[in-house]
C-alpha cells in the first residue's frame, strides 16, 4: 500500500470534473449543435440535402479546392521563411532576445494588424509610394491573392518558427560534429542530420498554421477582398447573410473532417523507418 | 622489428579560447598501429587536441602532420580521422545500420559493399542481428559498440576515442578496456584514446601522454610513467602515492625525515631540493628496529585485497601504506622499502631534461 498522498479516485473526481466540464461545454457541445443543425434545411426540415448540395455543387467544391490550395501556398511560404529563420536563430547569440522579438507581434490583436496591412498596401500606402518612388508607379495590392497569402503567412510565421526552434535547439551539438567527422559537408549534415531530426518540429508547425489557415475568414475580408472565397467566408456568409445555417453547418463539418484527416496525416510515428 | 611509421605529428600547437590558453606549445608524434592515451583532469587540453587533430577546431598557431602532410586548416569532414564520441553521439532517428552506413553513403559507395562492410563491422564487434534495432532500443555497452563501429566502418588510419568509457558502469568498462585493446591489435589502426581515468589509460596504452594546463606534462609507456613520474602532479595524477620533500646529498643518496638513504637516482646537483616519490604498495611493514622509518597508525581500512592504512612520521609526514595484513600495535611501526622503490623528482624539470638525464645514469645499470 502507497501511504504517499496520490490522487485516489474519489479525490480526484473535483478537479477532472471542472476539466469535463469545460470540454462538454466548450468543445462537445458546439460541435454537436454543428452536426445537428447541417441536417436542417433552410425550411427547418430534416434533410441530407445540405450535404447533396455541397458534394454536387461546383461552387463548393471549388471552395473546398481553393481552401486547401490557399492553406497550403500559406503553409509553405511559412515554412519556407520560418524554418532558416529557425535554424539561424539557434546560432545567435541573444536567442531569448530574438524569441521575444518574434513571440511579440502574436501579442498585438489580429484585427489591427490586418488593418495595419491595409494602410501598407493601399493605393496612397509605404509600398506604393516605393514603387512610384523607384518608377514603377502605384499597383493594385490590396484584394489580390499575393498580398493575402503574404499577410496570411506573416501571421503564421510565429507560430511556425517557436515549434521548429524548440526541436532544432534539442539537437545534440556533438550529433552534428559526429556527422561532420564521419565526412558530411555543412549541406548533408542539414539535409540528413538536422532536418529529420527537426521533422516532429516541422510536424507541429505545419499543424499549427495549415489547419487555421483553413478556415481563415476575417484576413481573407479585409485583405483578399471578395476576390478570394474559401469555406471560412463561405461559412460567415451562410451565418451573416444568407441565413442559411444548415448549409453552413455542413460546411463547418466538414472543415472539421478535414482538421482530423490533416491531424492524422501530419500527426506520424515517432519510430524511424526500419530498412533491411 | 619492423620500421614505425609516423602518422600524426603535431608541431607547436597553440589553442586559445578567449583568454584562456587552452593547449600551450603541444608537440607529438604518434606512430602508426599503437594505442595512445591523453590522460589528465577535466580542463587540461586534452578534448581540445582530440578536436584540433579531428579537425572540429582549428590551431590557432603551429601545424597538425598527418601523413606527412600539413592538414592544420583543413575542416573535420575531409579528414581521413574518425571520432568515438563521448556519449557517442549516435544519430536517433536512424537504426543501427543505417548508423554505421552513414559514412559510407557519404562517399557514394556501391550498396552491395555498403551491406558487405556494414554486415562485417557488426559482426566485429558482436553486434550481428541489431540492423533494424533503432538507438533508443539499445543498452548503454550496445550503443557504445554501435558508435565503434559507425567509425571504423570507414577504415580510418587513426581513431579518436573522447572518454567513451565513461558512461558506462564499472564493470561494462573494464570489460570493453578488453575489447577495445584487442580490437585495436587486431584491426592495426592507431587509437588516440582521451580519458581522466589513470586505470584506463595504464591498462590500454601503449603510450601515455599526460596532460595539464594545456601542457603535456610527461609522456612514456605506462611503467615509465608509473614508475619515474616526473613532476609532483604527474605522480600525484597517477596512482596513490607519498611524497615527501627531500634533499639530493649525491648520486643514489637521498635525505628526507632527517635521514640518508640509499636510492636508485643521480644526475643532480649535490644538496639540491628535491621531492620524493614513495608508492604505497612498495612499501613494507616491519618492526620498529628493523624498519627504515617509524611511523605511528591513524587509521586503517579493509579494501578486501589490501589494507589501506594511513600513518605519520615524527616530521608529520604523512604515509599511506598498502599492506596485506592488519597492524596490531598501532603505536611503532617500522617501514621499509627497497633502494629502487624510491624516486627522485627535481623541481621544474622540463621532459626533454628528465630523458636526458635518466638515459645519461641508466646506461650502466640495467639490473631492473
Amino acid at each position: 500500500m502507497k501511504k504517499v498522498t496520490t490522487l485516489t479516485k474519489t479525490n480526484r473526481l473535483p478537479y477532472f470534473s471542472l476539466y469535463f466540464l469545460w470540454i462538454g461545454l466548450f468543445v462537445i457541445a458546439p460541435v454537436a449543435l454543428i452536426v445537428y443543425q447541417s441536417f436542417f434545411g433552410i425550411d427547418h426540415s430534416l434533410t441530407l440535402s445540405n450535404y447533396r448540395t455541397y458534394l454536387s455543387s461546383s461552387v463548393y467544391l471549388r471552395m473546398t479546392f481553393n481552401s486547401f490550395w490557399f492553406a497550403f501556398l500559406i503553409t509553405v511560404l511559412t515554412l519556407a521563411i520560418s524554418y532558416p529563420t529557425a535554424y539561424f536563430l539557434t546560432k545567435l547569440e541573444h536567442r531569448q532576445l530574438w524569441i521575444l522579438l518574434i513571440i511579440l507581434p502574436t501579442w498585438i490583436n489580429l484585427l489591427l494588424k490586418a488593418y495595419a496591412f491595409i494602410g501598407i498596401f493601399s493605393q496612397s500606402g509605404s509600398v506604393n509610394n516605393f514603387l512610384t518612388f523607384i518608377g514603377v508607379g502605384p499597383q493594385q495590392l490590396l484584394f489580390t491573392n499575393t498580398s493575402f497569402i503574404l499577410v496570411a503567412a506573416y501571421i503564421q510565421i510565429p507560430f511556425m518558427i517557436l515549434p521548429i526552434y524548440n526541436s532544432l535547439v534539442d539537437i545534440d551539438p556533438a550529433i552534428i560534429n559526429a556527422s561532420h567527422d564521419l565526412g558530411a559537408n555543412n549541406f548533408q549534415t542539414l539535409w540528413r542530420v538536422i532536418f529529420p531530426m527537426s521533422i516532429n518540429g516541422v510536424r507541429s508547425g505545419v499543424q499549427a498554421v495549415f489547419i487555421p489557415s483553413l478556415s481563415l475568414f476575417m484576413i481573407t475580408r479585409l485583405i483578399g477582398g471578395n476576390k478570394v472565397i474559401t469555406l471560412g467566408t463561405a461559412i460567415e456568409e451562410h451565418f451573416m447573410t444568407t441565413m442559411n445555417w444548415g448549409m453552413g453547418s455542413t460546411i463547418g463539418v466538414v472543415l472539421i473532417i478535414i482538421m482530423f484527416i490533416t491531424m492524422a496525416l501530419t500527426a506520424g510515428g515517432r519510430k524511424g523507418k526500419a530498412k533491411s | 622489428m619492423a620500421k614505425t611509421e609516423t602518422i600524426l605529428e603535431l608541431q607547436h600547437v597553440y589553442k586559445y579560447f578567449d583568454d584562456f590558453t587552452a593547449l600551450d606549445d603541444i608537440n607529438f608524434t604518434l606512430d602508426q598501429g599503437k594505442f595512445y592515451s591523453f590522460l589528465g583532469p577535466s580542463g587540461s587540453g586534452k578534448t581540445t587536441i582530440l578536436r584540433t587533430v579531428s579537425g572540429l577546431i582549428l590551431a590557432d598557431k603551429g601545424k597538425v602532420l598527418f601523413d606527412g602532410q600539413d592538414i592544420t586548416n583543413l575542416p573535420a569532414e575531409k579528414r581521413k580521422v574518425n571520432t568515438v564520441f563521448q556519449n557517442y553521439a549516435l544519430f536517433p532517428h536512424l537504426n543501427v545500420f543505417d548508423n554505421v552506413a552513414f559514412g559510407l553513403r557519404l562517399k557514394k559507395m556501391a550498396k552491395s559493399e555498403i551491406d558487405d562492410r556494414v554486415v562485417a563491422v557488426l559482426k566485429v564487434i558482436q553486434m550481428d542481428g541489431y540492423e533494424n534495432r533503432m538507438i533508443s532500443e539499445l543498452s548503454g555497452g550496445q550503443q557504445q559498440r554501435v558508435a565503434i563501429a559507425r567509425a571504423i566502418v570507414n577504415e580510418p588510419r587513426l581513431l579518436l576515442l573522447d572518454e567513451s568509457l565513461s558512461a558506462l558502469d564499472q564493470k561494462l568498462r573494464q570489460q570493453m578496456q578488453y575489447e577495445l585493446r584487442s580490437l585495436q591489435q587486431r584491426l592495426g589502426i592507431t587509437f588516440l584514446f582521451v580519458t581522466h581515468d589513470q586505470e584506463e589509460a595504464l591498462a590500454m596504452s601503449d603510450e601515455i601522454l599526460v596532460m595539464n594546463d594545456g601542457k603535456i606534462q610527461q609522456s612514456g609507456t605506462p611503467v615509465d610513467i608509473y614508475d619515474e613520474p616526473i613532476n609532483h602532479f604527474v605522480a600525484n595524477f597517477i596512482g596513490a602515492s607519498n611524497i615527501v620533500p627531500g634533499v639530493m646529498v649525491r648520486d643514489y643518496e637521498v635525505a628526507f625525515v632527517g635521514k640518508t638513504f640509499e636510492c636508485a637516482d643521480a644526475g643532480m646537483r649535490p644538496n639540491e631540493k628535491v621531492e620524493v616519490v614513495l608508492r604505497p604498495e612498495d612499501i613494507d611493514v616491519t618492526t620498529p628496529e628493523q624498519g627504515k622509518l617509524v611511523v605511528h597508525v591513524d587509521s586503517q581500512l579493509f579494501r578486501g585485497d589490501h589494507f589501506e592504512i594511513n600513518s605519520h612520521d615524527e616530521d608529520g609526514n604523512q604515509w599511506l601504506i598498502y599492506a596485506t595484513n592488519s597492524i596490531e600495535d598501532k603505536d611503532k611501526v617500522g617501514l621499509s622499502f627497497t633502494p629502487n622503490a624510491l624516486h627522485v623528482m627535481r623541481f621544474n624539470e622540463d621532459e626533454a631534461d628528465f630523458d636526458a638525464r635518466l638515459s645519461q645514469y641508466e646506461e650502466g645499470d640495467n639490473a631492473d
